[in-house]
């Protein structure tokens, strides 16, 4: 058996307490040491901050609304399907699209850690890498829903996808009714990221 | 047998707290440094995602607990630059190192963009799968990974020793197990299983809502 040093190594209490010292102390390192390109930080930042978003995912969504064909290959192939689209790589290398319907509400979660489909959402919101959403989303998710203000018709039954592999679930929301004259850009507005989470509903038509 | 981060099902937790739509703001400059550092030092190529979720699991339970998930980043993102031999404790101590070369593997801004919008796909080829869709299955019970005490596995213990059905069939997958430990990546066929709700909690909010799960084969047998 081979001897697993993290179990009882934990070299990073070396480093100062304070959250903010104890990364700028890591970057002073690593930036000296030739193991990080400041510049390669920025590019990162500038993607998950300006770029990858849930806007993305909510265009998938109002394709597979207003596109029936295209509906159809995402619910075969997801992966392939936003690869149409140019929406593919980190944690979302194998995504599996899952329709709502009036029978089952699709709702997604990570108990183990906070995997997450981020190039269709970007990266995760505070609440879904929080202790209480990954304890409580599995056990009790009407009442987890009830906190997002969103209540299921009675016989409606909720289906939770845990993300224990390398899988990405996206949810994909019923059409709201009143929106059948609205065109897949209109239609993406109305997508929230929770409601591709499955812990919101799509706004009404504005 | 658990660890400190397999939390799914736990009382006590209190209330979940939404927060405004849209692009999800990083946070304050030292949380956007440690998600950028992550990302940088990852491109590196020195780990595999499931060494990384190993190392942040395997800090103790109290640091687990107390520490905010950049924080859980951080603390497991200089665990493994020591193990891997890239920084010394003595830097770590310091907070100084002496100037050197770039890394033969830097990753640089250039390819910041491409590599991101790669990933790191782990389907692999391999073995047919055993099950099909529809299939009876039952989890492993207790959940632990068979190759290391205390090791990476990614069946968590509330789903273990349950049985469930065989929803959707992805092919073969690397396998956790070993791969977070530098065994290899031996590729399992991987499956979503669903589970009655009922089943798991001995009751649920309404009786016919379910939990999937994504498990590698070894985690199963026909039940």
């Amino acid at each position: 058996m081979p001897h697993d040093h993290s179990d009882h190594d934990h070299p990073h209490t070396l480093l100062p307490s304070d959250p903010a010292l104890r990364v700028k102390a890591l970057e002073t390192i690593l930036v000296a040491k030739g193991l990080v390109d400041p510049s390669a930080m920025e590019a990162i930042l500038d993607t998950y901050e300006h770029k990858v978003g849930p806007h993305l995912g909510a265009a998938v969504v109002a394709r597979a609304w207003t596109d029936p064909a295209f509906r159809a290959r995402l619910v075969a192939d997801a992966t392939a399907a936003v690869a149409e689209l140019g929406i593919s790589g980190r944690q979302g290398e194998h995504v599996v699209a899952v329709e709502n319907t009036p029978e089952t509400h699709n709702m997604v979660v990570c108990t183990l850690c906070s995997c997450y489909p981020w190039p269709l959402l970007g990266i995760p919101p505070g609440w879904y890498k929080s202790d209480a959403y990954r304890a409580r989303a599995v056990r009790e998710p009407r009442k987890v829903l009830a906190e997002f203000g969103v209540t299921l018709p009675e016989g409606q039954k909720v289906r939770v996808w845990d993300s224990t592999a390398e899988v990405r679930y996206l949810v994909v929301p019923m059409r709201p009714e009143g929106t059948e004259g609205m065109d897949a850009v209109a239609l993406a507005a109305l997508v929230t990221r929770d409601s591709m989470i499955g812990t919101g509903l799509p706004g009404p038509p504005r | 047998m658990t660890r400190v981060h397999d939390m799914g099902g736990r009382w006590g937790d209190g209330a979940v707290v939404p927060e405004p739509q849209g692009i999800v703001p990083v946070g304050a400059d030292w949380q956007r440094k440690a998600l950028a550092l992550t990302l940088a030092a990852g491109g590196l190529g020195q780990w595999s995602i499931d060494t990384s979720r190993h190392a942040r699991e395997s800090l103790a339970p109290k640091d687990y607990m107390r520490f905010s998930y950049y924080e859980k980043w951080i603390a497991a993102l200089a665990d493994l630059l020591v193990a891997r031999g890239l920084v010394s404790e003595a830097e770590l101590s310091s907070g100084k190192a002496a100037p050197a070369p770039p890394h033969p593997r830097l990753f640089r801004a250039a390819a910041v963009g491409p590599a991101l919008a790669r990933g790191t796909p782990y389907a692999r080829p391999g073995a047919a799968p055993a099950f099909a869709a529809g299939d009876r299955v039952r989890t492993r019970l207790p959940s632990r990974n068979s190759h290391v005490p205390g090791g990476h596995t990614r069946l968590p213990a509330y789903a273990a020793g349950h049985v469930g059905q065989i929803e959707l069939v992805h092919g073969p997958h690397v396998f956790p197990d070993t791969n977070a430990h530098g065994l290899g990546e031996r590729p399992e066929p991987l499956y979503t299983v669903a589970f009655s709700a009922e089943d798991l909690w001995g009751e649920a909010e309404t009786q016919d809502d379910e939990v999937t799960l994504d498990l590698w084969e070894s985690y199963l047998e026909p039940a």
